[in-house]
């Protein structure tokens, strides 16, 4: 199934990809809200859980909960090899080198601070510059704020077009001999734009300086090889993969990581304890400090090996024509504008309706069964950029269908009906 | 739960054509008021005529209910007194959060066609804010504004 790159998309590909066989591994698409089926256009907040997913967690807990790197007895081993075993699919899903750039992290959010604070505060000194984006969610925002605060580095953004798109030749322009770290979203969450990160990355090699993609909202809809971009990290979240809440990796290549210290201190990230000092244990344990979410990690294991069985390529196209439908649909609604339309694009339909605002219609949406998200997506500077104070965001997966488009539809006529 | 429920006609009315949407330049206290989940932006104007409140304004945008909730509050309280102004704060407050069927509806005037918010709990601070930021006006002349997250 080969798309063509950003190009309009034949109904064959899309009739290929069988959706409602997958939303049926999803036991949650069964429920009702307010007596009506549940249409869920909210994967960009946090995606649904597969059986497969669901089994992996409760199995662990039912058959050999145990803590990970620490007893000698067959449970704790049982859940180590689980545990390390996720890592390895992990390191396989991404591509990475090694197992030893898989840092298990809460999330995107911790991923970033953890950057932040230990990359950041060794590598960076007054003065220094990093460079950011307009449509960076405060996750990629407020790590670098602090670190604004604790070492006086400059941040430098660059701006977007109105099309949702970073502005060509801006992000050159801001390099500088100061600039030491590039942070930037592969996919933005409030607008959809899917950045040329490969370009990106290859230009600030060329200045010698390094690059973090904030992979939240690409990892669960393309395939993503970090090898084959070349990024210095990648932060993503098992939440928006069909994982659970509470864990997410950081990969970063090797030689950095072994170039940083540690984040936090505990128990799992030493090797010797002194009361007049310790040492550091091994990658990737030295950032991984404390017990971790083993059921989540394990559960996150699964969700990746459900989506190798779908394949992310097939996703990746199934969504694109999706999102084309689904732009045609809202684009044929009077009073209604979609923000964010960039040219390569993943399944985020963010929209404003004239006269209504969008709490109103994700109220009144709601109560059609449509789960849709409102509000500024916490990308408080992408709304500023478009003068609004919020917007209603339809976020795709690959177990929605065009059924849940023409709900969505239906579910805007209501809305029409209440403010006519 | 019907949907008219929330969004009855007067409400509706309400957020199409405020009144007292306006700025008031002799005000005796302007506040601000700003829901950071939401972005409602409210300004409360108010002019105290010794314990009356001769006028009361607001301006701003937000979503239906908040718009609809502070042209309603602006409508009721111009005239009152500041002690009547705090009793129909406390009544509303506990009209958008607590049940009480044996509720005086009628001392609530037009007041009452917000009751219908209780049932959506994630919308009730859009009802809430021009309430608070009346009361911050009321409490402390100096502008901070208040918010509802
Ligand atoms: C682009 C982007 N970055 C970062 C985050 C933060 O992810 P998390 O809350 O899982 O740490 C999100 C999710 O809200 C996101 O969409």
């Amino acid at each position: 199934m080969n798309a063509r790159p950003g190009g309009l998309h034949d109904s064959a590909t899309t009739a290929a990809f069988d959706a409602p066989r997958w939303r049926r591994d999803f036991p949650i698409m069964k429920q009702r809200v307010h007596g009506k089926p549940l249409v869920y256009l909210d994967n960009a907040a946090t995606s649904q859980k597969p059986q497969a997913v669901i089994d992996a967690v409760s199995d662990y807990y039912q058959h050999y909960n145990s803590n990970v790197h620490r007893g000698v007895h067959q449970l704790s081993e049982l859940a180590t090899a689980a545990y390390e075993g996720a890592r390895e699919k992990l390191r396989q899903f991404i591509n990475a080198a090694s197992k030893q750039e898989i840092i298990f992290v809460r999330g995107t959010t911790e991923a970033i601070n953890l950057v932040a604070q230990s990359y950041g505060r060794s590598h960076l000194q007054s003065g220094d510059e990093i460079i950011l984006s307009e449509m960076e969610h405060h996750s990629n925002i407020v790590p670098w704020q602090l670190l604004r605060e604790q070492t006086g580095v400059t941040l430098k953004v660059i701006p977007i077009n109105d099309a949702g798109e970073l502005q060509p030749g801006a992000y050159e322009t801001l390099f500088s001999a100061r600039t030491r770290l590039v942070s930037l979203a592969h996919v933005s969450n409030a607008l959809g734009s899917v950045n040329p990160v490969k370009e990106m990355i290859s230009l600030a090699h060329q200045h010698n300086v390094p690059l973090l993609l904030d992979g939240a909202q690409a990892v669960p809809h393309m395939p993503v090889d970090v090898r084959d971009l070349d990024c210095d990290f990648y932060a993503f979240s098992s939440h928006k993969m069909f994982g659970p809440t509470g864990i997410g990796v950081l990969y970063a290549k090797e030689q950095i990581l072994i170039d940083m210290p540690p984040y936090q201190g505990g128990g799992e990230m030493i090797r010797t304890v002194r009361f007049n000092g310790s040492t550091w244990n091994e990658l990737p344990h030295k950032f991984e400090a404390g017990t971790p979410d083993i059921a989540a990690a394990i559960g996150l294991g699964a969700a990746v090996d459900y989506l190798e069985t779908i394949g992310m390529p097939s996703i990746r196209d199934y969504e694109r024509g999706l999102l084309e439908y689904g732009t045609q649909q809202l684009q044929s609604l009077a009073g209604v504008k979609i923000v964010g339309t960039a040219r390569h694009k993943a399944g985020v339909l963010s929209f404003v309706m004239d006269g209504v605002h969008p709490h109103d219609i994700g109220t009144i949406v709601d109560q059609q069964g449509v789960a849709i998200r409102t509000g500024h997506h916490c990308a408080m500077p992408v709304m500023e950029h478009f003068h609004i104070p919020a917007t209603a965001r339809a976020s795709l997966a690959f177990y929605n269908t065009r059924e849940d488009i023409n709900a969505l539809v239906q579910a805007l006529d209501k809305v029409r009906e209440v403010f006519r | 739960m019907d949907l008219k429920d929330l969004y009855q006609d007067v409400v509706v009315d309400h957020n199409r054509s405020p009144r007292n949407f306006r700025k008031i330049t002799d005000a005796t206290s302007v506040q601000e008021g700003f829901n950071p989940l939401c972005g409602d932006k409210l300004t409360v104007y108010l002019k105290l005529d010794g314990d009356r409140i001769s006028d009361v304004s607001f301006e701003g945008s937000g979503c239906a209910i908040s718009v609809a909730s502070a042209s309603l509050m602006t409508e009721t309280l111009k005239g009152k007194s500041v002690a009547q102004a705090e009793q129909l704060f406390e009544m509303m407050h506990t009209l958008l959060t607590v049940e009480d069927p044996k509720r005086d509806m009628e001392s609530m005037g037009k007041l009452a066609v917000l009751s219908g918010v209780r049932e959506y709990p994630s919308r009730v601070k859009c009802a809430t804010l021009c309430w608070h930021t009346l009361n911050n006006a009321l409490k402390n002349p100096d502008s901070r504004p208040v918010s509802t997250e």
